[in-house]
């Protein structure tokens, strides 16, 4: 009696609520029972509040708790034939698993990580691909300007026509000048700009996500867009253009037809390991790849961003070809040198 | 005692994931209906804020052309400022409505979007590991190709020929993918690793075995005291103490009777009436008490038969 005359009323009431229980399960669970309420109440209480809101004190009881509940759980399906306890216990560690497991990261950590090196070692790792892809566009450009050479009917085939524009066979040298130089005082420039960005990363995501069809669409599609750059090529060089109209693409073009060509890398990446799974199952592969790719996908989409700003903005405000070439061939060896040349692995990686 | 009504649609989605603690955990996948029901939501979602938002923009841009003494309808070549500003902001915002709202609800602490949480799922990886930033990052990249693309090429079938069928034969693959899987996976899903499960929320019942009659084995009610023997109890295996478990948590009267009178023809008793409950719950104490001893020896009896 001098230790119950010690014990709270709640915690008397507790033991002799154990004592009274006839079954050893049943006994087991009214002592763990308490640790299963807290961990309920800390899971509750982050499953609806924002991040940062979270205590410090739950974030650390949570993998305790959870550990203990996963262990209890272990234990009651050796010794328990208490159906809804088991219920209980299973959805209440997987609640909790959800969190430890969940994903950890804040935005702005992951971002750190991504800039920091997470996203030049994704676009490292598909280096294969990405030397197909350039392939793939070098040989698309030449398609198009040796067709439209051959035949100049085949221009119209590839560019989408535009009523009135000006950039067809035939158009005189002053008048493929004008298209290329002049437009500083042209108004809605940034709204141009945003428009581009949103339509180019559309196409990016596109190239990237058909990928998933065994690598065949991305081919068509690098293919498809580069003969039309070869076809400009073409028409701008018969009019000893060529300089300018490299300076007027290349401002933004080497940003922009660098993330195309990092999207169909990746959508080749997704189909090769489809296709050729190797020891792995083909949903593993896919899995695997398209989680490597995505990295890549994030950066291409804020590529895409500078390219938008570069050819609504840039281009336009820029009217000479040495500046247009020294800001695109700039653009270009900033990319390079940032995605092959800084070769740190950040800390607090989660993928492998 | 009669047998559990099975749910096979139930059980076929029923999966065993491995924790890295190697814990084997039952999830059950969300049915295709509630994806497609939470999809709906999220979409009505977005569609909403695109055009609450547009209404917004154009009023602010035009409250502040008021003020400058500018008016939409002047016939001028020349945007406005405050009419670029605006367009430029409706162009960013669509952009991340239809890329970012759902990214950012699955890296939150439910991994689910508003839609997907109203309907009581979540995203989670498939090898029972983390569920990553890149995971949430590629199964989102490829609802392009699922949602968007095959709307637009529904819509191009007005007045299209044979290559727009073809298209839209070709995107209905990707749409349609959740249905030809037994993981009811999307193309994203499958590229990401992850998969959407239901996210259970259940309260700790009450333990049977603890109350006054089923520890005693005494009816508070009539005072009848129910002893069963050896031979009794043996009849019964887990199955059906989990299907008796489930009789009295339900509490209906005619199950009971009907349960209470089935055991009473097996043991051989002469069923009386109007104590159902206390014999059940007695019966169910007792034959937990025999079973689980029997586990702790390594002895497990699954049903009646075994």
């Amino acid at each position: 009696m001098a230790i119950f005359s010690r014990l709270t009323g709640k915690q008397a009431r507790a033991e002799a609520a154990i004592e009274a229980a006839a079954l050893r399960s049943d006994r087991f669970r009214q002592e763990r029972e308490g640790d299963w309420r807290r961990l309920e109440a800390v899971v509750t209480r982050m499953e609806a509040g924002r991040l940062r809101k979270i205590s410090d004190a739950d974030v650390l009881e949570l993998p305790v708790l959870y550990r203990t509940v996963a262990s209890s759980l272990s234990v009651a399906r050796e010794t328990s034939l208490d159906a809804a306890t088991l219920a209980y216990l299973e959805a209440l560690v997987q609640r909790a698993w959800f969190l430890v497991y969940g994903p950890r990261t804040t935005l702005w950590s992951w971002l750190a990580r991504f800039f920091g090196g997470e996203w030049s070692r994704a676009v490292r790792s598909i280096w294969p691909e990405l030397l197909v892809a350039l392939a793939l566009m070098v040989a698309g450009t030449v398609i198009g300007w040796q067709l439209c050479a051959a035949d100049p009917d085949w221009f119209y085939a590839m560019m989408p026509g535009q009523p009135g524009d000006l950039r067809v066979p035939g158009a005189s040298h002053a008048v493929l000048k004008g298209t290329l130089f002049g437009k500083q005082g042209q108004d809605g420039l940034s709204v141009f700009a945003a428009y581009l960005f949103s339509h180019n990363a559309g196409v990016a995501i596109l190239c990237f996500a058909l990928g998933f069809a065994f690598g065949i669409p991305p081919v068509l599609l690098l293919i498809q867009n580069t003969t039309m750059l070869g076809a400009m090529l073409w028409l701008y060089h018969g009019q000893g253009l060529t300089l300018d109209v490299v300076g007027w693409l290349s401002i933004h073009g080497t940003t922009e037809l660098l993330a195309i060509l990092l999207a169909g890398g990746a959508g080749l990446h997704i189909g090769r390991s489809m296709a050729f799974p190797g020891t792995r199952s083909v949903l593993d592969a896919a899995a695997a790849a398209g989680q490597r790719t995505a990295t890549v996908m994030a950066g291409v989409v804020l590529m895409l961003v500078a390219a938008g700003m570069l050819e609504g903005l840039g281009r336009q405000l820029i009217d000479s070809t040495p500046a247009r070439l020294a800001v695109g061939y700039g653009m270009l060896a900033f990319w390079l040198a940032y995605f092959f040349l800084l070769r740190r692995v950040p800390a607090g990686s989660e993928t492998e | 005692m009669k047998s559990a009504p099975a749910t096979p649609k139930r059980s076929d989605r029923r999966r065993m994931l491995i924790t890295p603690e190697g814990i084997a955990l039952p999830v059950t996948l969300a049915s295709r209906g509630t994806r497609f029901g939470a999809l709906l939501i999220d979409l009505t979602i977005i569609v909403v804020a695109m055009i609450v938002s547009a209404f917004g923009l154009y009023y602010a841009a035009s409250k502040i052309m008021q003020m400058n003494g500018q008016s939409l309808e002047k016939s001028d070549p020349t945007m406005p400022g405050a009419v670029q500003f605006a367009l430029i902001v409706y162009i960013a915002l669509l952009f991340l409505l239809r890329h970012a709202y759902f990214l950012y609800f699955e890296l939150g602490p439910r991994g689910a979007t508003p839609g997907k949480r109203m309907t009581g799922v979540r995203v989670a990886a498939r090898d029972g590991g983390r569920l990553t930033t890149e995971m949430v990052l590629a199964r989102n990249l490829l609802r392009d190709v699922e949602i968007s693309l095959p709307i637009v090429a529904v819509f191009s079938l007005i007045g299209g020929g044979l290559a727009e069928w073809a298209a839209l034969g070709w995107l209905a693959v990707f749409a349609l993918f959740p249905l030809f899987n037994r993981d009811r996976l999307r193309a994203g899903d499958l590229v990401a690793g992850s998969w959407v499960v239901e996210a259970p929320r259940l309260k700790l019942a009450d333990a049977l075995s603890t109350g006054q009659t089923a520890a005693s084995g005494t009816s508070q009610a009539t005072g009848a005291s129910y002893k069963f023997g050896e031979e009794e109890l043996a009849i019964y295996g887990e199955f059906e103490l989990q299907t008796l478990e489930r009789v009295l948590r339900e509490n209906r009267t005619e199950a009971m009777a009907a349960v209470h009178e089935a055991i009473c023809r097996k043991i051989g008793w002469n069923p009386g009436a109007g104590d159902e409950r206390a014999f059940l719950e007695a019966y169910y104490t007792q034959l937990r008490a025999r079973l689980e001893g029997g586990m702790r020896m390594g002895q497990r009896k699954a049903d009646k038969h075994g």
